[in-house]
């Protein structure tokens, strides 16, 4: 799975940034038929979390009421130079992570 | 002599505004509120006060598949008083849950935007809960020319 994560390069520190990620997932929402008339299954991520050096900063449980290719922007306080880190899993088990470093001057 | 159209229409535009005003159509509206299972699914019971939190979306979408929704609320993010989480709930769909996120004094600001796929016009509330263990709630009023679930054969 394809996914971008978004932060800015550096930060000042105790400033309060935006971080963004974008996953390419189609989010099936389990009410579509192919073509050959079959249902098509239910299958979106489920699970999102981010984590700022290890620790917990957010985490989102999504639905078919998200639309595909999934995005979520959210805010952290800059405390140190180090990594942004989403992981996530879908309806199929399947996994993925991304991650992005932040620079935090000052 | 008749009054005007235009004057007929605004009298008429002003019974209707006096009308909505009312308490008891007010209270008819809330006992067919769509919303009401789902909030007690959500808090489980626990009194939900309207304000504080904020939906903003475009009033029109011309397409239900992804609209841009950002929900804030009012709220300091410090240690002690921070957003928990926040429940997206759609009027409309199939699955009216379409996400919660949860948050915590690390989040730096009360706000999240993401995109939502939406069947038809509908209201979309939010509801929030604080680290004091209050449940606040906002909505948004969103116009859908094409829904997203329509049968894609």
């Amino acid at each position: 799975m394809v996914a971008r994560v978004h932060v800015p390069a550096s930060v000042k520190r105790g400033a309060v940034f935006e971080v963004r990620i974008n996953i390419q997932h189609p989010m099936e929402t389990g009410f579509r038929y192919d073509n050959s008339g079959r249902p098509i299954p239910k299958n979106v991520i489920n699970s999102l979390v981010a984590r700022y050096n290890g620790v917990e900063i957010f985490r989102a449980e999504l639905g078919s009421g998200i639309a595909a290719n999934p995005y979520v922007q959210f805010y952290a306080i800059a405390e140190a130079s180090g990594e942004i880190e989403f992981s996530w899993v879908d309806d199929a088990g399947q996994r993925g992570s991304e991650r992005a470093s932040v620079a935090v001057a000052g | 002599m008749k009054a005007p159209l235009r004057r007929r229409f605004i009298s008429v535009l002003a019974a209707m505004t006096a009308m909505a005003a009312l308490p008891w159509v007010r209270a008819a509206r809330a006992q067919s509120d769509p919303f009401a299972a789902l909030v007690l699914q959500v808090t489980g019971g626990a009194p939900v006060r309207a304000g504080r939190v904020t939906v903003d979306t475009p009033r029109l979408a011309d397409n239900g598949h992804s609209v841009l929704l950002k929900v804030s609320v009012e709220c300091a993010m410090t240690a002690a008083d921070y957003v928990r989480s926040i429940t997206l709930l759609s009027g409309r769909n199939p699955r009216p849950i379409m996400a919660t996120f949860h948050l915590g004094p690390k989040a730096g600001r009360a706000e999240v935007t993401t995109r939502v796929r939406l069947n038809g016009t509908q209201r979309v509330l939010a509801i929030a809960r604080l680290a004091d263990g209050t449940y606040w709630s906002g909505d948004a009023e969103v116009e859908v020319t094409e829904s997203a679930c329509l049968d894609a054969t």
